[in-house]
């Protein structure tokens, strides 16, 4: 049994004979309208493709001036106040306009209907709503770009955002208050979709880990993301009207705004990796052709990492000031987050452990996920460390940190699901060895890049200048060099996936033989999902049940 | 966004019991069931409350924080607010959701003018309460007390000459009270903005339910609005102690 | 399929029957209403040292549980509401407890 499993399941099915199907939800309708009006989830998530996709290359065409700035010690391709704009807007729109809604907007849109067997999302409508509501807040981030900048930093620190600045924070802060309800509509239409729309016979316990950890993340969005929205709210107002709620000379406490901001922005952290550790799960769990090892400690541990997720915000504050009994708490509490994190990585590794691995591109970035990940959420134990963060946190190991643990750990995850369900989105493969070389220059290039920042910021740089001391040349130029690489990798994609929409070879509708239900499905899918609503009648990553599937279609086919 | 969800349109149940599976104009294709597509949106409208507890949440974790440490300034500014009409608009807001229950009853049972009569009711209860608190508001106005550049702190440094039996405040804590009043007016502003946005939804829903649109079985947008409506006034009972009443006997 | 759904629900979380409140039933949630309504404004005007403040907020919760439970229909709901009201509840006293943590351990006894 287990060769005949083990040939049948390796052996990706022949694409040559595969065929488009002849109505599906892209060539169902035509016209500018169709997709602007639509309510298929499936379109939605191709607008939130588009979308997402511009905003990423704006925000890293910023990085690229950041990096360009920085190659000499002297702030000499710009003035040190337009290089605080460049970080800015590269903060606002990484995190808010494309680490946040990328992989729920495109992958879980698309997904998530199709994973439990349901016709579309619980709200359609407020589904496209919520495409709209993210591009008004879009729109309004490029206004206050173009109407000369912002230069707060992502996190509007007050009092600098609210008295000693004179950019355009409330167009800014309104923009990303927008983008927020963007958010919690989508937050809300998953978890209902989750509860209330799965076909027969899938229960918890036999849904992808992509559900599981879309739920999670989906009631950070619905729980965290309204406290941001009154925070930014109360510092518009604190600037325009002066009225005293984080300004001490008035009684105000502007430690206040550190707390309602980072109540959020730290679950946000989640918002962004969550939905990247599903994708990872589903990916690992196909090309290793096995159950994914201790399904329900993962499951559980999404929800771990979201309940956790509200206890630990103020290591972000352990030098703002705050008691230093309630610091002690956090740290601890802080450690405690990384053991669900933990617990995926270790089962992940099980995973994989006799399992009959391939290295496709998807794969590929998920090995990038894992070990970068682990960097990331290694080095943030050092920051959560009350003793250790007051010599690190404002230097350049913060920003390494985070972007091991959003770039390396969200981004890559993005782009693996990007790649392992762009036949089933598109209908068509990508090319496999220009993709496999796209991976590894994103891996070289990212490590090229943000390797030495962790040396820097342990030697002292602090973050957020344009300038700095001679002797930190060398690194910052290899940093720039990695950048280089990096930006490489990330337009690789962009051309060759563009190219396989018309070039690429006909997918079929299961070209990776993996189990969840959205691959007994046509690529692409016809709009209503599915003829007839399914049945779960197996076991969730159910490799035997797919190899005896397939047999019969060979014999009732053939 | 509050119409948006309203609108996403569950049946009602008992067009489903005794329907079956006869597809009823309000029945969307991607729901088994009429059953199903209520429940649905009877559970998104709680999530979308959940947020709203979130986010009227920071101004009242920002109100017990300043509470906290300027309370002397926080119960001179409080007595300046009108009890009688606190408690009136209380009693104004808990009649217009026992108004909008009886409404929902009335759709239930399928009584449309009653429905009618109760929205339009509610929405009249709303407007009374808002033209109450726009009173309340241009009285602060006049007074100088709206936060800001314009505040004045002489009514509470000087309570006597005001004819104001308070103890005076010194400078300092006088200045706080310009915390009070940004939070109440932060806080029953936001009130506010959710009432108009209520009372918006309530001249749509008048306008269907003389159609009768909403007496044939088909009750879920009411339903669901009557959740947002009852919310509000929940976090009204929570403003109406916490803003009107922190100290109303004689402190010293 | 109607019965087999009826069924399924009584023991199932995520779903409830659907209930109809009467009139006269909303009427005296009514009245308690505005009777606690009137028993907070009263209790103000005591010197009940700190305890008025217990009162107001005990009060105001009441009024609430009172409102979320009939007049919203949370008591004839399924568990799943119930939780979704009470993880609402839950996070926002997460955020009131853990910040206040920070601001009373500061300065200890000034509180
Ligand atoms: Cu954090």
């Amino acid at each position: 049994m287990s060769t005949a499993i083990g040939n049948t399941i390796v052996s990706l099915p022949d694409q040559s004979t595969a065929q488009l199907p002849k109505r599906h939800y892209i060539n169902n309708e035509y016209g500018l309208l169709s997709w602007l009006l639509t309510e298929d989830h499936k379109r939605i998530a191709l607008l939130y493709l588009f979308s997402v996709t511009f905003f990423f290359f704006i925000g890293g065409a910023f990085a690229g001036l950041i990096r360009l700035e920085l190659l000499t010690p002297q702030p000499d391709l710009v003035a040190a106040d337009t290089y605080n704009k460049f970080f800015t807007m590269h903060g606002l729109i990484m995190i808010f306009l494309f680490l946040v809604p990328s992989i729920p907007g495109v992958l879980g849109n698309f997904l998530i209907p199709l994973m439990i067997g349901a016709k579309d999302l619980a709200f359609p409508k407020l589904n496209l709503l919520s495409w709209y509501v993210y591009m008004a807040g879009g729109t309004l981030t490029l206004a206050a770009l173009v109407l000369g900048g912002v230069d707060t930093g992502w996190t509007f620190t007050t009092p600098l955002s609210t008295h000693y600045l004179n950019t355009h924070v409330i167009t800014a802060a309104m923009a990303i208050f927008i983008t927020g309800f963007s958010s919690i509509l989508t937050g809300i239409n998953f978890i209902v979709t989750i509860h209330r729309m799965r076909c027969p016979g899938m229960t918890w316990f036999r849904m992808p880990l992509f559900l599981w950890s879309h739920y999670a993340a989906s009631l950070l969005m619905v729980l965290g993301t309204p406290v941001l929205a009154t925070t930014l709210v109360l510092v518009a107002l604190e600037r325009l009207f002066g009225i005293g709620i984080f300004d001490p000379a008035k009684g105000g406490d502007p430690l206040l705004f550190q707390h309602l901001f980072w109540f959020y922005s730290h679950p946000a952290v989640y918002i962004m990796i969550l939905p990247g550790m599903g994708v990872v799960s589903e990916v690992i769990s196909t090309f290793s052709r096995k159950r994914i090892f201790g399904y329900t400690a993962v499951a559980f541990s999404s929800v771990a990492i979201a309940l956790f997720g509200f206890f630990v915000w103020e290591h972000h504050m352990f030098i703002m000031g705050v008691s230093s009994y309630s610091a002690l708490v956090f740290s601890l509490l802080t450690m405690l987050v990384a053991v669900p994190s933990a617990i995926k990585i270790f089962n992940w590794a099980f995973t994989l452990q006799k399992g009959s691995i391939t290295f496709e591109t998807p794969m590929l970035y998920c090995f990038g996920f894992m070990g970068l990940f682990t960097i990331g959420g290694l080095t943030g134990v050092f920051l959560g460390s009350l003793g250790m963060d007051i010599h690190l946190t404002e230097t350049y190991f913060v920003v390494a940190h985070f972007h091991f643990v959003m770039v390396g750990g969200g981004l890559m995850a993005f782009l693996a699901g990007i790649h392992f369900w762009w036949p089933k989105m598109t209908g068509r493969m990508y090319p496999e060895t220009i993709s496999k070389l796209a991976a590894v220059t994103t891996f070289i290039g990212f490590n090229l890049t943000f390797l030495p920042q962790f040396v820097l910021g342990y030697l002292g740089l602090p973050r957020r200048y344009a300038a700095y001391p001679p002797e930190f040349q060398v690194l910052n130029v290899l940093s720039t060099a990695g950048a280089t690489v990096l930006g490489f990798g990330y337009m690789l994609p962009l051309l060759y996936l563009a190219w396989s929409l018309k070039y690429g070879a006909i997918a079929g509708s299961n070209p990776w033989q993996a189990t969840g239900l959205e691959w007994q499905i046509a690529s692409p899918p016809p709009t209503e999902n599915f003829t007839e609503i399914p049945i779960m009648d197996h076991e969730v990553y159910d490799y035997e049940w797919l190899a005896n599937k397939t047999k019969k279609e060979v014999t009732t086919v053939g | 966004m509050d119409s948006a969800l309203a609108t996403t349109d569950p049946a009602d149940l008992h067009a489903g019991q005794e329907h079956g599976h006869v597809s009823l104009p309000q029945h969307r294709h991607h729901f088994e069931t009429v059953e199903q597509q209520r429940e649905a949106g009877s559970f998104g409208m709680w999530l979308f409350l959940l947020t709203e507890i979130m986010f009227f949440g920071g101004m009242f974790l920002a109100y017990l924080l300043y509470r906290n440490w300027y309370y002397p300034a926080f119960v001179v500014a409080s007595n300046q607010l009108s009890v009688r009409i606190g408690t009136i608009n209380t009693m104004v807001l808990i009649t217009s959701g026992f108004c909008m229950a009886i409404g929902v009853w009335a759709a239930e049972v399928r009584r449309r003018s009653l429905l009618v009569a109760m929205l339009v009711t509610t929405t009249l209860l709303g407007v009374l309460f808002l033209s109450l608190k726009y009173g309340e508001y241009h009285e602060k106005y006049e007074l100088h007390h709206i936060p800001g550049n314009n505040f004045n702190i002489s009514m509470f440094t000087n309570p006597a000459g005001y004819g104001i039996k308070e103890a005076p405040l010194p400078p300092d804590m006088a200045q706080k009270t310009q915390v009070f009043f940004f939070l109440y007016f932060a806080m029953t502003g936001m009130h506010a903005l959710h009432m108009i946005i209520g009372l918006g939804i309530l001249c749509w829903l008048i306008s269907r339910a003389r159609r009768g649109d909403f007496s044939a079985g088909y009750v879920a947008p009411v339903e669901n609005f009557a959740l947002y409506w009852h919310f509000i006034d929940v976090v009204w009972l929570f403003l109406y102690p916490l803003l009107y009443l922190i100290n109303r006997h004689p402190m010293h | 399929m109607t019965d087999q759904a009826t069924h399924a629900h009584l023991n199932d979380p995520e779903h409830a029957q659907h209930r109809i409140v009467t009139p006269l039933q909303y009427f005296f949630v009514y009245i308690i209403m505005l009777a606690l309504t009137g028993l907070t404004c009263a209790a103000a005007f005591v010197d009940l040292k700190w305890a008025n403040a217990v009162i107001a907020v005990g009060i105001a919760c009441t009024q609430a549980t009172i409102g979320a439970l009939f007049f919203m229909h949370a008591a004839f709901q399924s568990r799943l509401i119930k939780l979704t009201i009470g993880a609402g509840v839950f996070v926002f006293l997460v955020m009131v407890t853990m910040t206040m943590s920070d601001y009373m351990s500061r300065s200890w006894g000034m509180w």
